[in-house]
């Protein structure tokens, strides 16, 4: 009698399979790795020492070889060795943890920048040269990338595990993470919160390519307009140009250099522009009102996609003079209407 | 005690009566009345015990159906037994029925109220009636539940995060949330009822430091109950306006947050948690001692660990959250909470293995699951540091390594101390005992089941599968059907007991009052208890788990009346 086909493929496939950890793919990879072990090394330790005190004492003192028991109160030396190591080890873990979870959630200055559109069952990728890429990303080696993430329905959380990184994915806000590739490759992309129907099918690839490689992809890949340029063609079509002109005596503030500036606002506070900062201004300008303006601004909530608000914000970003913002006025004034962008909900 | 079991070489503690000439008292809180009115109108506080053990055991099976059609599904990687919308149903409708219908009360519904009034040496609960009413409100519940599931089900999952669950599903999100609002209330009403008995109602003598540990476990699980659940009830209640009227507290466009709902959720469904493991953990407490003939080794840090756990479970919520965009500053004080509240529980797993020191062990079957209990529960606590630790709770939270720890936890931990009570205690409920070696097999069964099925997806939740996949890539297969062969072996473990539980209850040897020669109160008195539980409230005049009092026990058995 032989062994059964079945068994014997499920034993080869597993002696072939068997990984116990994912590759290391990224450069957080083997610091979260060496937490790990350090952890699960905890894990068996604890386990093998409480194991070993109920064995010797089931062994020792069964019934059989101890029939009578002999009462003990309890004892405070033991009772404080027990409190304090776990506490002690626990502490480790907490500082080791906190200082991973730093470095994960902190990017470097300077990375660059992708952003990530989830939304039910798909991932949307929208480089700054303008590349689309759906349920792929494709990143270069040896450079920080960080990602700036918006969902357009539920939660949704953005997982590489060979990257050993993830966050969650949430609508009407922008969560980040940043990652360096190590080795070149394609990795799995996970959606890891429950989102739905098929949660299980938002997945895809993330290409890890050599710097070289890379270019040779935006170069490829790239539909022609950047984000910034399409996020200049809504800025005029939603007319966003016709109170934000620059001009002195226009309605809306001077949004040239407004990036990462800081705004004094009516009610007194101050806020460093950040992309959630114009990505909420534009959303919910009354709560937003730069000193010394009117409320006056409408809001754009379900007038503009999230990819739009991204082209918007890149757009800002990049934006030091007023020049092309008059430039482009005085056009869509003589020709009445700009055509529209991509990006723009259509009513 | 009688003097054959203290012969040298003896491995057994189970005395039992003659016999030729043994029964079962005639008059018990089972005979006392007949029909079934007799019990859906009862106040005693047995009754309402065993009427709750029933509905949890059949909402237990139901829920480990889901369980088993989850793992069958999961034997392939490819999504070919049922349609991605059932599968979402599967787990929403097994996190449901588990949680909410089985875990929270399992313990607490069914040992706590047939015994605390007994070991507190009262005659009832303080509030009989509303006792009997937070069965009712658990039944309703349960129907609800069942309701949704026959129209067509649920997939929110049993987290019901918004805004998925508010405005992306057809499914019957209101009916479930309204069965979850239910049972919540007959949770409520059972920690109510504790809270108020274990204060006013000790017998003479009973001083807080005299209470079997038992009761400390569901004091503290009873705070937990009574000011978490409204929190859940308040979380559920918006959800259900948001769908009805989109009152937009969760809907950013409204300018509400997302993320305030599983603040509210967590905030419930955290110290859940400890509900479910505390009345455990005091099981397991009465169960180490009775088997090792010791007072449980520092009983005070035992106690007083049940409330350090129940207050600082308020205060770790946000652990739950720490990859969703919290500031980094509060994940930093969540994360120190959650370290702190680990303590505790090592503390009471180290008390428990101390207490067999130059104890006189033996290993009965509650013993067997008792040991199986601290094995799972150390892996399942320690694992819980992985995911209380900021930067590995990264990499690990949302996987399966996540599904593997809560299930060492709620499963290995909590279902193991409740089948460890349920044969410790059923000579006391029924007044029989079961086949004692089919029952330690049933034991090893369920130990081996457990670990197989759970262990592989530790290692699949660091490869960095998802949780609730209905699909997945197939260099995960192996471990997959690893952890689907142990469910089938779990399964078996877990109907044994229903079985051979339910021989004994015609067939099993006569039990007698104290068949494990234990302390507790409960023992003093005939088996099945009277309706009244003691003829004359007994006067404490000894300290808990105080094996020489009994040995020294001048009246035999208290209360026996023919």
């Amino acid at each position: 009698m032989g062994i059964s086909p079945v068994i014997w493929q499920f034993l080869v496939k597993w002696l072939t399979a068997s990984a116990l950890f994912p590759r290391e793919a990224s450069t957080i990879a083997p610091y979260m790795d060496a937490l790990y072990v350090f952890l699960v090394g905890m894990t068996i330790t604890g386990l093998l020492l409480v194991g070993a005190i109920l064995v010797t004492f089931s062994i020792r003192y069964r019934k059989s070889v101890h029939p009578v028991a002999t009462q003990v109160e309890g004892s405070t030396l033991l009772e404080a060795t027990w409190t304090i190591i776990p506490l002690a080890i626990f502490l480790i873990t907490f500082v080791w943890g906190a200082l991973l979870y730093f470095r994960i959630y902190n990017p470097p200055v300077n990375s660059m920048n992708i952003y990530i559109v989830g939304k039910q069952w798909m991932w949307k990728a929208e480089h700054p040269g303008g590349q689309h890429e759906i349920n792929a990303l494709h990143v270069p080696t040896g450079q920080p990338v960080q990602l700036t993430m918006i969902s357009q329905d539920v939660f949704h959380s953005f997982s590489i595990p060979e990257f050993r990184i993830k966050r969650e994915v949430i609508p009407g806000r922008y969560s980040t993470v940043w990652f360096q590739a190590t080795t070149p490759g394609d990795y799995h992309l996970f959606c890891t919160q429950y989102c739905g129907t098929k949660h299980s099918a938002m997945i895809g690839t993330i290409t890890a390519l050599s710097p070289d490689d890379y270019k040779k992809w935006t170069q490829g890949s790239t539909s022609g307009t950047s984000l910034a340029q399409n996020g200049e063609r809504l800025f005029a079509s939603m007319g966003c140009n016709s109170c934000h002109s620059g001009n002195a005596a226009a309605r809306g503030p001077n949004l040239a250099g407004v990036y990462g500036s800081r705004l004094q606002l009516t009610n007194g506070s101050q806020v460093l522009v950040n992309e959630a900062y114009l990505r909420d201004s534009i959303l919910n300008p009354s709560q937003h009102v730069t000193a010394g303006y009117a409320p006056i601004m409408p809001t754009y909530q379900g007038q503009i996609s999230e990819d739009g608000l991204i082209d918007l914000i890149e757009y800002l970003k990049t934006l030091n003079t007023n020049y092309r913002v008059q430039q482009t006025l005085t056009t869509s004034q003589s020709d009445q209407a700009a055509p529209p962008a991509s990006g723009m909900v259509k009513p | 005690m009688t003097t054959h079991n203290l012969v040298r070489g003896s491995n057994t503690i189970i005395n039992l009566p003659d016999q030729s000439t043994a029964e079962i008292p005639k008059r018990n809180f089972i005979s006392n009345e007949h029909g079934l009115l007799s019990w859906l109108l009862t106040g005693d506080h047995k009754r309402i015990a065993v009427l709750y053990l029933i509905s949890i055991t059949f909402f237990f099976f139901i829920g480990g159906a889901f369980a088993g059609l989850i793992r069958l599904e999961l034997l392939t990687p490819q999504p070919d037994l049922v349609a991605s919308d059932t599968y979402n149903k599967f787990f929403t409708m097994h996190g449901v029925i588990m949680i909410f219908l089985f875990l929270v009360p399992s313990v607490p519904a069914t040992l706590g109220n047939f015994l605390i009034p007994i070991m507190l040496g009262a005659r009832d609960l303080a509030f009989p009636k509303i006792n009997l009413l937070s069965w009712y409100l658990y039944v309703i519940g349960g129907t609800l539940t069942l309701t949704a599931l026959v129209l067509g089900g649920v997939d929110t999952g049993w987290t019901f995060t918004t805004p998925l669950s508010t405005h992306y599903l057809n499914t019957h999100v209101v009916t479930t949330a309204t069965a979850i609002f239910v049972a919540g209330f007959s949770s409520i009403f059972t920690g109510l009822n504790f809270i108020v008995t274990i204060h006013r109602m000790r017998c003479p003598g009973m001083t807080w430091f005299r209470m079997p540990l038992f009761v400390w476990a569901h004091y503290a699980a009873s705070i937990l109950m009574v000011l978490g659940t409204p929190v859940l009830a308040i979380a559920i209640v918006l959800v259900a306006l948001e769908r009805l009227i989109g009152i937009g507290v969760f809907d950013p466009t409204k300018g509400g947050d997302p993320l305030l709902f599983q603040h509210l959720f967590w905030f419930y469904s955290h110290p859940a948690v400890y509900i479910m493991i505390l009345p455990g953990m005091g099981v397991i407490s009465e169960v180490i001692s009775t088997f090792s003939r010791k007072r449980i080794f520092g009983y005070t840090a035992v106690a007083f660990s049940s409330v350090a756990i129940a207050l600082f479970g308020f205060f770790v919520w946000e652990h739950h959250m720490f990859i969703m965009g919290v500031s980094n500053y509060s994940a930093l004080v969540f994360s120190l909470l959650t370290m702190l509240v680990a303590v505790p529980s090592a503390i009471k797993i180290f008390n428990w293995a101390f207490t067999l020191q130059k104890g006189s062990i033996t290993f009965e079957t509650p013993m067997l699951y008792a040991f199986g209990f601290i094995g799972l529960f150390t892996i399942g606590g320690l694992t819980g540091v992985f995911l209380g630790s900021l930067g590995m709770d990264i990499h690990l939270t949302e996987t399966y390594f996540i599904v593997a720890h809560f299930h060492f936890v709620m499963v290995g931990g909590m279902l193991m101390a409740f089948l460890s009570g349920v044969h410790f205690w059923w000579p006391k409920m029924t007044g029989r005992m079961y086949p004692e070696s089919l029952s330690k097999l049933a034991a090893v069964v369920t130990f081996i089941g457990f670990n197989l099925t759970f262990l592989p997806q530790f290692i699949l939740g660091y490869l960095g599968m998802p949780r609730r996949y209905h699909a997945y890539p197939p260099e995960f297969q192996v471990l997959n059907v690893l952890s689907t062969a142990g469910a089938t072996i779990l399964g078996v473990g877990y109907l044994m007991p229903v079985l051979y539980l339910a021989w004994s209850l015609k067939y099993g040897a006569i039990a007698g009052a104290n068949p494990w020669q234990a302390t507790g109160l409960e023992w003093q008195i005939q088996s099945p208890p009277l309706t009244e539980n003691f003829i004359e409230i007994p006067i404490m005049d000894h300290e808990a788990y105080d094996y020489d009092w009994l040995e020294h026990k001048t009246q035999p058995e208290v209360t026996t009346v023919g």
